[in-house]
């Protein structure tokens, strides 16, 4: 680290967030910066564009109060860092890493770049112990495995952070104790629904094992775009160097790129899709990417993040992108909840990339897999005949067909509906019960001697 | 003599250098004190502008760039097989580098292989010609190649034995009168494919082991495939099936910005399977090439050249080789990228104009050909494609749909049933199975054609008298065409659904393919004739071995082909007298269920 570089009298143009420079110091991409106002107070910021004559810094909080004459700024001579040590569980941060509890600063042990480094894929190690959450749609028909990115795509309103606190409150491997260590970064949140997280998190005896990080909607954006970067530095060291399992919660990653869209834009770059800069996909991935499990390291890292789709659109950019990085997505439908099933998770377009590792005879039961795909197959065809119905009517239809009516109802209130926490046993014999009034000879997914182990 | 250059801008992967000496177009450059390598992407008077394969962070204004004087190469040789590298075909280091840094090169040290000599000094060596073979520990023989840019009279060969894959193995002299010589590893410039004697018209598919590919949509030895599908719809699991199973001598996997974890999985899996041809571990055919979503974004431009170029490589050597990249798309988005941060006018999507013709470039590279040694190999070229939305209209989709001859497409709605593969059969093609039949009937199946026929339209069928169903209800469709629904259900369940992670079932061998066929079609006759000798519907769809025909699959495996004689067998009694028993009494509708 080169000695800090006071430089003033520099400033020629502030855009929003963005600050520009005359070059007058050997500063380097990506390097860390504070700029300082006339009112003194210093705030963060990063350089994003360089060259020889200028430079461009993004300025992380709000850089209302800035003028030209009086900035001075700061050059640290190297990226962002974070400076962690144990101790970090039972701390809240803000949406940069600076302690706001009123505790104590954290004892730094280490220094690491918030950008963290892409973990060698030959030095991964497949994830693939089961974790039970209590959610029969998860545990059953998506199971999450440790060290896996599994977002929860939900729409404004819905219950999605039920559902995160409640596998988090949960989470465990089968037969143990909830021993997740949990990072919970609140991106953009309403005061509320952060002070909501942690009352909830307080009130299961989980506070004292999560780190929570809290970036306020008052925060400003370039913030935003730190924030998680904070929280999985944080998380890849508890996993890493403690040697923890981690479970980071991530919310709502849609204002997230929300930020990266307008911060792109003030800095004039090529919109691509609804305005998102054409590298959301590869900017996404640095953080999704950031959960894993590495071959000879005891700690793990899951994901899982909260978005709200724009207008329920899956097709929405964040949404899509977000879809084609992780591992899969937990779906929640607006007429499920209406119609009061709690955890509304649309089962069909939920998916878990991760769970054909995780599940089967070594991890959970030998005939998991096929019933999870036959009961897949079963409620899409409900789904199916339901379209049916709804042109045809319920008395057009064979008997078979409103058989399959009545499997989708059951199936919905009974096995995606929980109104407590179930074993994984007992989320399969739900499933078990429901495939048991479906006719023998359609269960094609099932072999003979699963249909007399489960259903005689 | 190299030139050298002074950076003046940074953005992302992108530089721009000011310099002192020329640079050519291509050219590997080094930059900074950790050498990261780039490539120079356009010369503008004064200045190169140019993409970095790795993290940029901490470049600035005046930093040293340095030129190789090369274009843009990769070190290919006998030690590839079985290897896992970054975009550039540089090895990805062991387990112990947990996280991947810029400028850490592992470098490749010395590979010692079992060298013997086919050629003596005073031979005439031609440019792609056999000077012999060579062995890595218990790997595969594999030929070594006169390189396609050398030829003249050989001046000396090492002895047969052990020998250091960059030791000098071969000196000759040129036409020209200069001495050369080359080693057992060798250089080649990623974006130049390498010669050929010809190309060969395609007249053999390459066997996938998947059902519904080899029977309905056949990609041609040397041929190109494309998979379009949304997210989740089994791009990634088809790509790893055929790379497990499929009838290559070598497979070249491409994880282009994709998951880290998939790549882990290929890599705990595949040392522990068989090749099914060679019965040696499945990793030994295998070359691994990943960059994956969060590794830096240029170098995933150029894992895709690299990629095809190692394919060249073993096609050079006699071999059919099948490059699968997942995903083009993330290719195309690099493209894009780097070219909006030069700043060039954006086309259609953001794409640059030159998408369509990089594609083209791209697919060019697959065929069947005679060799420079008179040998024939190939490269097949299955691309996966990842469209924004799921929707297929975008560029990458329509582009490559011009270049490639079979389309897979998936199906978000079967995905979501978990019927897999997703692939659509009424969205989906092969220009070339017309060619395939006397591959067929070298496999004992000359029905192939009509069967495949038979089904195909089968399958036309059930879509038009579903949308009449949805008007009018199943049940006021006359029978005859209920009895093609349930056909069409069963052939979808017993034929297309094919489990990759089914231990019978991840790959179909033609034999079994060809033999589910006929049973099929001889249940579809037995059932049309019982029908129209009077037989209920509810009697046909009641029938119990439906269900095991169903379960075909999975049940029967490769080396148990009797197996679906014997289920022939009692297909065909339980229909024996189903039209009388209808006739007698009028319950056989209660059978159901
Ligand atoms: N042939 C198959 N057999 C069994 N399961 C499959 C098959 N294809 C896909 N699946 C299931 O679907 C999941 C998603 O498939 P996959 O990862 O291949 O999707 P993808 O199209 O590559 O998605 P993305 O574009 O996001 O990478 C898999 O994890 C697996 O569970
Ligand atoms: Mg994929």
């Amino acid at each position: 680290m080169r000695a800090p570089l006071l430089v003033e009298h520099a400033a020629t143009k502030l855009d929003g967030p963005l600050l520009f420079l005359k070059r007058t110091v050997e500063a380097a991409l990506g390097d860390a910066v504070e700029v300082r106002g006339r009112d003194g107070h210093a705030r963060l910021g990063r350089i994003v564009a360089l060259d020889d004559q200028a430079l461009t810094i993004e300025v992380l909080e709000s850089s209302a109060g800035l003028d030209l004459p009086s900035t001075v700024v700061r050059f640290r001579g190297e990226p962002l860092s974070f400076a962690l040590g144990p101790g970090i569980l039972g701390r809240v941060f803000n949406g940069v890493g600076q302690v706001i509890d009123g505790g104590p600063p954290i004892a730094a042990s280490e220094h690491r770049a918030i950008d963290g480094l892409p973990m060698n894929p030959v030095a991964r190690a497949l994830p693939r112990d089961f974790i039970e959450t209590g959610v029969s749609a998860i545990d059953v028909m998506n199971s999450l495995v440790r060290g896996q990115k599994l977002p929860i795509f939900s729409g404004g309103g819905l219950p999605h952070d039920r559902l995160a606190i409640d596998v988090a409150r949960h989470a465990r491997l089968r037969g143990a104790g909830g021993d997740f260590a949990i990072v919970f970064c609140g991106i953009g949140l309403p005061y509320d629904s952060a002070e909501a997280f942690r009352s909830a998190l307080e009130a299961s005896g989980a506070l004292e094992r999560t780190a929570l990080f809290l970036n306020l909607a008052s925060d400003s954006s370039t913030q935003r775009l730190l924030t998680p970067r904070y929280a999985l530095t944080a998380a890849e060291y508890l996993a890493f160097v403690e040697g923890k399992h981690v479970l980071a919660i991530l919310t709502d990653m849609t204002n997230y790129c929300e930020a990266l869209r307008e911060v792109s834009s003030s800095k004039g770059e090529m919109p691509s899709r609804k305005g998102f800069p054409g590298y959301l996909y590869s900017d996404l991935a640095t953080l999704y990417e950031r959960a894993g499990c590495l071959r000879g390291h005891p700690g793990t890292l899951t994901q899982l993040s909260i978005l709200t789709m724009p207008a329920d659109d899956i097709a929405h950019p964040i949404p899509d992108l977000t879809g084609y990085i992780t591992e899969g997505q937990i779906v929640l439908s607006r007429e499920l909840d209406r119609r009061g099933v709690r955890p509304p998770v649309a089962v069909l377009p939920s998916l878990s990339r991760l769970a054909k590792d995780g599940t089967g005879g070594k991890y959970t039961h030998p005939d998991h897999p096929a019933l999870a795909s036959q009961l897949y197959a079963a409620y899409a065809r409900a789904v199916q005949t339901r379209v049916l119905a709804s042109v045809v009517g319920e008395d057009g239809l064979a008997e078979a067909d409103r058989r399959y009516l009545a499997f989708g109802r059951r199936f919905e209130q009974d096995f995606v509906h929980q109104d407590g926490p179930r074993t994984l046993e007992e989320s399969m014999d739900a499933g078990w019960r429901l495939l048991a009034e479906l006719p023998r000879n359609e269960l094609t997914r099932l072999s003979d001697a699963q249909i007399a182990a489960h259903l005689a | 003599m190299s030139a050298r250059a002074e950076i003046c801008w940074v953005s992302g992967p992108v530089l721009r250098a000011r310099c002192e000496g020329a640079f050519a177009l291509r050219e590997a450059i080094s930059v900074g004190p950790l050498g990261l390598l780039g490539e120079v992407v356009r010369i503008e008077g004064e200045e190169i502008m140019a993409q970095v394969y790795e993290d940029t962070t901490g470049l600035k204004p005046g930093v040293e760039v340095r030129g190789s004087g090369l274009p843009l190469s990769i070190e290919l040789g006998p030690a590839l097989l079985g290897g896992m590298y970054d975009g550039l075909l540089r090895p990805l280091g062991g387990p112990d580098t947990a996280f991947v840094r810029a400028g850490a090169s592992f470098g490749r040290g010395h590979v010692v292989a079992a060298f013997e000599p086919a050629v003596k000094p005073g031979d005439a060596l031609s440019a792609g010609m056999i000077v012999g073979t060579a062995r890595v520990g218990d790997g595969p023989l594999q030929k070594v190649l006169c390189p396609p840019d050398m030829a003249g009279e050989c001046l000396w060969v090492a002895a047969a034995g052990l020998l250091a894959d960059d030791a000098l193995l071969v000196r000759l002299r040129g036409a020209d009168g200069i001495e050369h010589g080359f080693a057992m590893r060798q250089r080649w410039p990623v974006r130049t494919p390498r010669p050929v004697a010809r190309r060969l018209p395609a007249e053999a598919p390459l066997v996938t082991g998947q059902r519904i590919l080899d029977t309905l949509f056949p990609v041609a030895l040397g041929g190109r495939a494309a998979i379009p599908g949304g997210f989740g719809t089994g791009k990634t699991v088809l790509l790893e099936a055929l790379a497990r199973g499929c009838e290559a001598d070598v497979i070249v996997y491409l994880g282009c910005g994709e998951r880290g974890n998939e790549i882990a999985g290929v890599l705990e899996e595949f040392p522990e399977l068989e090749d099914p041809r060679s019965g040696r571990p499945l990793m030994q055919r295998t070359v691994i090439i990943a960059n994956t979503s969060n590794m830096p974004v240029a170098a995933r431009e150029a894992s895709i050249y690299s990629a095809v170029t190692v394919a060249e490589w073993f096609r050079d050597q006699g071999l059919n080789v099948a490059l699968m990249a997942d995903s083009t798309s993330r290719w195309a988005e690099a493209l894009r990228e780097v070219s909006g941060r030069f700043g060039e006018l954006p086309g259609e999507g953001g794409y640059p104009a030159y998408l369509a013709s990089r594609l083209a470039d791209f697919y060019e590279r697959a065929a069947l050909v005679e060799t420079l040694s008179g040998a024939r190999g190939s490269v097949t070229l299955i691309g996966a494609i990842s469209p924004p939305s799921g929707d297929f209209s975008e560029p990458v989709t329509s582009h490559t749909k011009r270049y490639v001859r079979a389309f897979w497409t998936l199906d978000v709605k079967r995905a979501q049933a978990r019927f897999y593969p997703a692939v659509h059969p009424l969205m989906s093609y092969s220009e070339d199975a017309a060619r395939f039949r006397a591959f067929w009937a070298g496999q004992g199946a000359d029905d192939w054609w009509a069967l495949r026929q038979r089904f195909l339209a089968l399958l036309e069928e059930q879509a038009r008298l579903e949308r009449m169903a949805r008007i009018i209800g199943k049940d006021a469709l006359p029978p005859r065409q209920q009895l093609t629904l349930l056909q069409a259900e069963i052939f979808n369940e017993a034929f297309l659904r094919q489990s990759a992670f089914s231990a019978v079932d991840r790959i179909a061998t033609p034999a079994r393919q060809a033999a589910m066929l006929r049973l099929l079609a001889r249940w579809m006759d037995l059932a049309e004739a019982a029908l129209a000798e009077g037989a209920t519907l509810a009697a046909l769809a009641a029938v119990p071995s439906l269900r095991a025909l169903a379960r075909m699959g999975e049940e029967i495996g490769n080396q148990e082909l009797q197996g679906f004689e014997a289920l022939r067998e009692r297909v065909e009694a339980e229909h024996t007298g189903l039209a009388d028993k209808h006739q007698g009494g009028d319950d056989a509708g209660t059978a159901a269920g």
